[in-house]
């Protein structure tokens, strides 16, 4: 049952081969038994499941049911849930119960889907690894000595090691791309606007998108249809019309046109990871795609200009924590600039604090001009070279990432060598464009992702890609556990 | 460029953020390993080219000015650190 997909699950409950309680009894079970070992939550919901699931099994006996009605999945710890610890990974906000539901979470609920709990991620999604965490690292299921990659590692843990058939991730940079190239499993990270961002912890506003984290396209397909869509609470949300993912799967890809970044392939890429996407861009051929070789020549300035953007909106939304309306405070404050500086001092880790300082620095009088205006004109510079890059090929392929998963620890000593890690994914969030990760390999042993970068708004297209691909290969059925 | 101790030390304090003295010259460090990385952009020629601040060039959506939720204070005011009769409790501000 654990290896089943989201799709496969779904015919299980409608056959009545079995019910959400006992699908959501056995992923209890197996968190519990296992996740010891992989540290992929932070909190467990289990009465609170058991619950959902046997309200979704009334449901579907009354008729009710909708595609995801009855199956467990887990929410990324940056998601609110009314009534349930909602940490983001940070001492911050370890005692913090959410008043409310996110709006994806109260999405994915009124769906039926049943919430096992919380996973864990880099304290305020800040990081590649979620080894900045306040809860310790989550562990990687193919090496237990590797990271799962972040921010989402515990959300892509959880799905790769089978505590969850799916879960929720959240993407500034790479987040739910990396993760599930690290991990072995499908991540897709919608156009910018397309899934709501409210109830959803903030870190850089202007590049944070939700997005499901699952086994297939197929599966992130059904769980986009439910997390997609306008919002009116969230200001940055697209009111446009949802079209059904599930839809366009199952077309052909003759006439596909694929670009392949020249930049994408240079020297920093790993030859062996190299060597998997071509192999993979070679299967598209194999199915009537065409492929060439395009240019996307600002890559390089994509790192430089993500570490002012996203510091500086991170400054900004993380002020909120102040000691005073909830999360850490510190003992005996002796005035209000205490109490500020010491609850932010004691409740913040040290990347946490170093990116505030960063975009704090960044925003300040005199340096306004020369980083976050520079950093704002050459996010202008990178989307018109996606853009003009659109108009010549339908979509980009390339690594999702330069390296497999790195040893824990390996790199703590040196957080800029981390965030060079991310060259390939941070350029989508600049250019608020979609970006799906899928498996397309092994790299001694350690699964390797496939980036397929589309136009605004052509989730279908990365999904239709995504199972087309999957139904001619077996690379995301491959199995940690 | 490169951030002195006592930079360090105002850009926590206009971050709020209390750093042990022992630690500013880690974080010195890291913050010019940062600007460091960030410099780059300095040799890229941006003149003319207009700041992207939302990747839709989208501008703030506006709703009409009327109430649509309702006062939560008690529930909101369970998760404060400190509140007293409706209120957040901080140390004395004004003598």
């Amino acid at each position: 049952m654990i290896n089943k997909t989201l799709a496969e699950l779904a015919s299980g409950l409608d056959s009545g081969e079995f019910s959400s309680v006992e699908l959501t009894q056995a992923y209890l079970d197996r968190i519990q038994a296992e996740d010891s070992k992989y540290n992929a939550f932070i909190t467990v919901t289990a009465t609170e499941a058991l619950a959902q699931a046997k309200a979704a099994d009334a449901r579907r006996s009354a008729g009710k049911a909708g595609p995801l009605t009855g199956i467990p999945l887990a929410h990324k710890d940056i998601f609110c849930t009314a009534g349930v610890k909602t940490s983001c990974g940070s001492k911050m906000l370890d005692n913090f119960i959410a008043p409310y539901d996110a709006t994806v979470t109260h999405n994915l609920a009124e769906a039926g889907m049943v919430s096992l709990g919380k996973t864990n991620l880099d304290e305020f999604a800040m990081g590649s690894s979620t080894e900045s965490s306040y809860y310790g690292p989550s562990h990687n299921p193919w090496d237990l000595t590797r990271v799962p990659g972040g921010s989402s590692g515990g959300s892509a843990v959880a799905v790769a090691a089978r505590l969850a058939p799916a879960a929720t991730g959240t993407d500034t940079g790479g987040s739910i791309r990396q993760p599930a190239s690290f991990c072995g499993i499908t991540g897709i990270k919608p156009t910018y606007g397309r899934v709501s961002r409210w109830g959803m912890i903030a870190y850089g506003s202007s590049l944070d998108q939700g997005g499901p984290m699952t086994q297939t396209a197929l599966d992130a397909a059904m769980m986009l249809n439910a997390m997609a869509g306008f919002d009116a609470k969230d200001s940055t949300s697209v009111n446009k019309e949802v079209p059904d993912y599930t839809l366009r799967l199952n077309e052909p890809l003759k006439g596909l046109r694929i670009g392949l970044p020249k930049e994408y392939f240079g020297a920093g890429l790993n030859p062996d990871i190299a060597a998997c996407i071509q192999s993979a861009v070679k299967q598209f051929e194999s199915m009537g795609a065409t492929v060439k070789e395009i240019s996307l020549p600002r890559t390089d300035l994509a790192i430089p200009a993500y570490y002012i953007i996203a510091p500086a909106e991170a400054s900004t939304n993380l002020s909120r924590y102040d000691g005073v309306r909830y999360g850490h405070r510190c003992d005996s404050p002796v005035d209000l600039f205490d109490l500020y500086t010491r609850s932010r001092g004691e409740g913040f880790g040290d990347e946490v604090k170093r990116r505030i300082m960063i975009g704090t620095y960044a925003l300040s009088a005199g340096y306004y001009d020369a980083y976050y205006r520079k950093a704002q004109q050459l996010r202008r510079l990178i989307k018109n070279d996606f853009e003009a890059a659109l108009q010549e090929v339908d979509v980009i392929m390339g690594p999702t990432t330069p390296a497999p998963a790195w040893v824990v620890g390996e790199k703590a000593k040196d957080p800029v060598s981390v965030y060079l890690e991310d060259i390939y994914t941070i350029s989508a969030n600049l250019a608020g464009l979609p970006g799906m990760s899928i498996p397309c390999g092994f790299v001694d042993g350690m699964p390797v992702g496939l980036q397929v970068i589309g136009n605004y708004f052509d989730e279908s297209l990365l999904l239709n890609i995504g199972h087309q691909f999957q139904q001619s290969t077996d690379w995301h059925t491959k199995s940690a556990v | 460029m490169s951030l002195e101790r006592s930079e360090v030390e105002g850009i926590a304090q206009l971050a709020r953020l209390k750093i042990e003295a022992a630690d500013i010259d880690s974080y010195a460090t890291g913050l010019n390993n940062i600007l460091n990385l960030v410099d780059q952009m300095q040799a890229v020629d941006t003149t003319g080219v207009e700041p992207l601040a939302n990747p839709l060039d989208a501008v703030q959506r506006l709703r009409v000015d009327e109430v649509t939720e309702a006062n939560q204070r008690e529930l909101f005011q369970t998760l404060a650190p400190q509140a007293e009769a409706g209120l957040y409790l901080v140390p004395k501000v004004i003598e």
